[in-house]
């Protein structure tokens, strides 16, 4: 047990969580960051099913590394991250065909975050299985906070809800406050992000550029 | 061995695409049928949905039997089409819409509620991203909404895919059940309007745009206009 969970290890784990973040240090993975986050849920759903797919196409790609030909090595991760999406889409059509309509473009949305290609080729192509799997849910998680939090000021201040229940109550309404439709807009969900890189690196001196 | 020489990667390639494909091909036909079955049961739930009946689990089949009395087929020209070639259910609209006016079956569901007719019309249009499409319940009177329902293929999640939320389809029929002909009997649809650009939340043939999801919102005008369109003559026989 204390091989698995090595100091090393959990800073796999914790590094993207902080100072290694996908979305705020590394900058991948803005595209789908803007998209699917208006209202919370989907952005929970976006974070828990790249996290679950990010983690075990690493742990594929660990296990074929030693044998994938470095020219198409980029092909290869690809059909691997094609070829899970599609099976979870078709399984979930088959046996949770609700849910399957809930996440209807997110599944196809996540084949082409770049924080999966980005894992499989820095991390992946490179560690065990065990690590790779733990980079994944780390990094995962990393993207999932952060879609969150911003899922959540987008929805709370641009519909007055979250997770669809009113928050805001009619007697705000009725004083003249008014929801703020910029906030539905993706540039907000880019200003949010900034926001946030900009607490995250003015806390950690070491992220700032010089 | 060396992973670097051309056969290699040319061996590589063709195994991962063959089996990948293999995998692929094996999961999509063993899942086809139940995959089939859903979308069936699903259809039949949106049909139910949009005259208020709500239903989670597998009695969609049950419920549906017990609320549609007819399903018809009927052309442009308000004549019920004898021996279709497809049932109304089968027939898909999306394929209707590109013939020529004169040549297209339209399905129509009648059901029943609480003892009243219910006039059922399918629509089918284009969204932002990819198609949309609906079902709008209308009153024995084949003019006073009753209920609706939406849904869609890839609008923007918290835009455009709004309309498929309780929301937007209760707007149709809150605060006032909205008309699709106007006093003179003339069919002048739904328009979906900003906010600003409304005269008054109760206006019978107006309702609310869903904000940031504009050209969706649009799409819905245009959905409601031509589907409802095509039926223009049935529903004026009163």
């Amino acid at each position: 047990m204390s091989k698995l969970f090595s100091e090393k290890t959990k800073q796999f784990f914790m590094g993207p969580l902080g100072k290694n973040n996908p979305i705020t240090v590394q900058v991948l993975g803005i595209c789908s960051a803007l998209a699917v986050t208006a209202n919370l849920k989907p952005a929970l759903v976006m974070g828990v099913s790249v996290t679950i797919i990010v983690a075990f196409a690493n742990v594929i790609i660990s296990l074929l590394r030693n044998t994938i030909p470095n020219r198409i090595r980029i092909i290869v991760q690809l059909v691997v991250v094609a070829a899970l999406v599609t099976v979870v889409s078709e399984i979930l059509k088959a046996f949770a065909y609700d849910v399957s309509v809930q996440l209807s473009v997110y599944i196809g949305l996540i084949i082409t975050n770049c924080i999966l290609m980005g894992r499989l080729e820095a991390f992946a192509m490179a560690n065990k299985p065990w690590e790779s799997f733990i980079d994944g849910l780390g990094n995962g998680f990393g993207y999932a906070w952060i879609l969150v939090v911003v899922g959540f000021f987008r929805e709370l201040l641009g519909a007055g809800s979250l997770l669809g229940f009113k928050i805001i109550p009619q007697s705000f309404y009725d004083m003249g406050y008014s929801n703020n439709g910029l906030m539905m807009m993706p540039p907000m969900a880019l200003i949010l992000v900034a926001v946030i890189i900009w607490i995250q690196r003015s806390k950690n001196k070491e992220l700032q550029e010089k | 061995m060396n992973t670097n020489s051309n056969s290699y990667t040319m061996i590589y390639a063709t195994i991962m695409v063959v089996v990948v494909a293999l995998m692929l091909a094996i999961v999509s036909s063993s899942l086809k049928d139940t995959q089939n079955a859903n979308v069936r049961l699903d259809k039949m739930k949106q049909i139910l949905k949009s005259i208020h009946v709500e239903t989670e689990g597998q009695d969609a089949e049950a419920l549906f039997n017990t609320y549609i009395k007819e399903q018809l087929v009927i052309n442009a020209n308000a004549e019920v089409v004898e021996n279709p070639a497809n049932k109304a259910f089968n027939i898909e609209v999306k394929k209707e819409l590109s013939l020529p006016l004169e040549k297209r079956n339209l399905p129509l569901y009648v059901a029943e509620v609480d003892g009243q007719k219910k006039f059922i019309i399918t629509l089918y249009g284009a969204g932002l991203w990819g198609p949309i499409w609906g079902y709008i319940a209308l009153d024995a009177d084949k003019n006073t909404i009753f209920g609706t329902y939406f849904s869609h293929a890839s609008e923007t999640p918290g835009l455009g895919a709004n309309i498929a939320d309780k929301e937007f389809q209760e707007s149709f029929i809150k605060p006032v059940q909205r008309k699709i002909f106007n006093d003179k009997n003339e069919f002048v649809s739904i328009l979906v309007q900003k906010k600003s650009d409304r005269k008054a939340s109760n206006d019978l043939h107006e309702i609310d745009a869903i904000s940031g999801g504009t050209i969706t919102s649009k799409g819905v005008e245009k959905m409601l206009k031509d589907c409802i369109g095509q039926y223009e003559k049935y529903l004026q026989q009163k």
